[in-house]
């Protein structure tokens, strides 16, 4: 039982860590229709950055300043970058995040090495918040779910509330139409990327001591951040949130489940040949395949996901 | 007020702007007519910076062909679309907010949400609801205080009555004469020529993306050649 529990918390802890990272994303393939394959490269860059001033200056100050770093990155790769390769089109723009994740990851081992380096949880919150049947829960975990959270309810009330929000909801649908009523959209594109770098930033300054820093970590989740996008809905922040927590629940819960397919079929009364090569897959073989498998659901139910915005 | 000389205007590669020309005076109302595919919607976008365009447009004498369409916007130009994309999610009294121009003066009283309160009461009782829920009819009184929420100086207007009830069409043209009122030029595109006639001092008729007839309204209704030619379907 305890265990369960502990499973639920590590599934919220991933997918409050996925809504970081589909929360920008979300907001820049909705309002700019730029499919960004970097967003989980400015997430590995985050981590990276912070381990780096965390050797120097500790990990508070690569709390704020990792972030930000990233943030300004990703306003240049917009302001000097995108907006140049616009003209030329979708497939140009697709190129060119494609293009830039590669080259990051590229770059990353060359500075930072091949293998993982050793970004550590900040001692003043590696201890155990509480334990339950034997089992310690760590306060930096719970730490990392405040920030999620405070980052959600930040986010939404910016855009419910704020008149730079105001432009934002509106670009999501009629980006020209918004630009002929006054406002710089070109500039406020350039915001929402910056801001969702920097967001991304932040999940990896926080995730990537939780988990591991290595090259690979941007891969890892870059399929999966676009999943929970298209699942919750181009430019829905609560779709985000929604589809983050589903699929960081459900993948992790699947991972925990080794029974294999044909015994866990026999036991609700399913004949599958628990010797043949469909039966013996476990669920946590198909782990990596289920948040793809709940992506077709929702949009076969749902074709603008949970509580997209716009179709297209 | 605003001169336009030599407009070229594509879509990808095909031309559909060949060398417009228009002059509006300040306070004026001035038809643009034509039949559907003429250009005259795209006569407008492309004022606005929002196609691919070469030629000279000049607001009070100031060249804005090379700003960007929220520059336009800000110059004192104001549009409303043919498709009046309308934020749909958004509220009633959010899309109105959307029309202001934050740090750019307004001549004489601003336009504010009061305003758009007073002339069409609808929009007041549904301040709150989304947009998209609105009737046409009520969009379009929508999008028209919308981009007046802007203090335009020059307000171009496409197709405003299309599809809309008898009664409704009435209140659009009862809009555009208050806006005229309160020293608005207007440019309108319009298919009712009853309309055009009645707002309208001057009127330009398009035909395959050039301007092919400009004059008074009384010039064009002694005219029966042209309006054969280039309106009569
Ligand atoms: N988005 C577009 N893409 C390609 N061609 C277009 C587009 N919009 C209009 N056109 C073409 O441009 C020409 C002028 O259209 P438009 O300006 O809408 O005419 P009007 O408003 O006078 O009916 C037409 O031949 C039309 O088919
Ligand atoms: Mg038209």
């Amino acid at each position: 039982m305890q265990e369960a529990l502990f499973v639920l918390l590590n599934g919220l802890v991933y997918g409050l860590l996925l809504f970081m990272l589909s929360s920008g994303l979300t907001l820049i393939v909705g309002m700019m229709g730029v499919l960004n394959f970097a967003h989980a490269s400015f997430y590995m860059l985050g981590a990276y950055f912070a381990y780096t001033i965390s050797v120097g200056l500790g990990f508070w100050p690569a709390l704020i300043a990792a972030p930000l770093l990233v943030g300004v990155l990703g306003v240049a790769v917009e302001r000097y970058g995108l907006r140049a390769v616009h003209r030329h089109g979708k497939l140009a723009e697709l190129l060119f995040t494609v293009g830039l994740a590669f080259i990051i990851g590229e770059i990353v081992p060359l500075i930072w090495g091949r293998s993982a380096v050793p970004y550590r949880v900040p001692a003043l919150l590696d201890f155990p918040a509480f334990t339950l049947g034997g089992i310690q829960y760590q306060a930096y975990r719970l730490f990392m779910m405040a920030v999620s959270v405070a980052i959600f309810a930040g986010l939404y009330a910016a855009l419910a509330r704020t008149r730079l929000g105001l432009v934002i909801r509106a670009a999501l649908t009629h980006p020209d139409m918004v630009a002929m009523l006054g406002h710089d959209v070109p500039r406020v594109f350039t915001l929402v990327f910056g801001a969702g770098c920097a967001l991304a930033g932040l999940a990896g300054v926080i995730g990537g001591n939780a988990f591991t820093t290595t090259p690979g970590m941007a891969e890892a989740l870059g399929a999966i951040v676009f999943a929970v996008v298209i699942m919750g809905g181009l430019g829905s922040i609560p779709g985000a949130l929604i589809a983050s927590l589903a699929i960081g629940l459900i993948q992790t819960v699947s991972i925990t489940l080794d029974m294999p397919l044909g015994a866990m079929l026999g036991h609700i009364g399913l004949p599958l040949d628990p010797h043949g090569a469909l039966g013996q897959i476990t669920i946590a073989h198909a782990a990596p395949a289920v948040p793809y498998l709940m992506l077709v659901l929702v949009l076969a139910l749902h074709p603008r996901g949970l509580m997209g915005a716009r179709a297209d | 007020m605003l001169t336009v000389r030599d407009l070229d205007a594509w879509y990808g590669k095909s031309q559909v702007l060949r060398g417009v020309a228009l002059t509006i005076g300040e306070g004026e109302i001035v038809a643009l007519l034509g039949r559907n595919g003429a250009g005259r919607s795209t006569t407008l976008k492309a004022i606005m910076g929002g196609v691919q365009r070469t030629g000279s447009i000049r607001l009070n004498g100031q060249e804005i062909s090379h700003l960007a369409p929220h520059a336009i916007a800000r110059a004192g130009l104001g549009y409303v679309p043919e498709d009046r994309a309308i934020f749909p999610d958004l509220t009633v009294a959010e899309n109105l907010i959307l029309g202001e121009k934050r740090g750019v003066a307004a001549r004489g009283a601003p336009f504010a949400l009061a305003d758009a309160y007073a002339l069409f009461p609808r929009l007041g009782e549904r301040a709150s609801a989304p947009a998209g829920a609105l009737s046409g009819g009520e969009q379009q009184m929508l999008t028209i205080c919308r981009t007046l929420m802007g203090n335009p100086r020059l307000i171009m207007v496409d197709e405003p009555t299309e599809g809309l009830a008898p009664m409704m069409v009435e209140r659009v043209r009862d809009l555009l004469a208050e806006v005229a009122r309160r020293g608005v030029t207007i440019l309108l595109v319009e298919q009712k020529l009853a309309i055009a006639l009645e707002l309208a001092e001057r009127l330009y008729v398009m035909g395959h993306g050039s301007i092919v007839f400009e004059g008074t309204a009384a010039e064009f209704s002694a005219n029966a050649k042209i309006r054969h030619e280039w309106l009569e379907v």
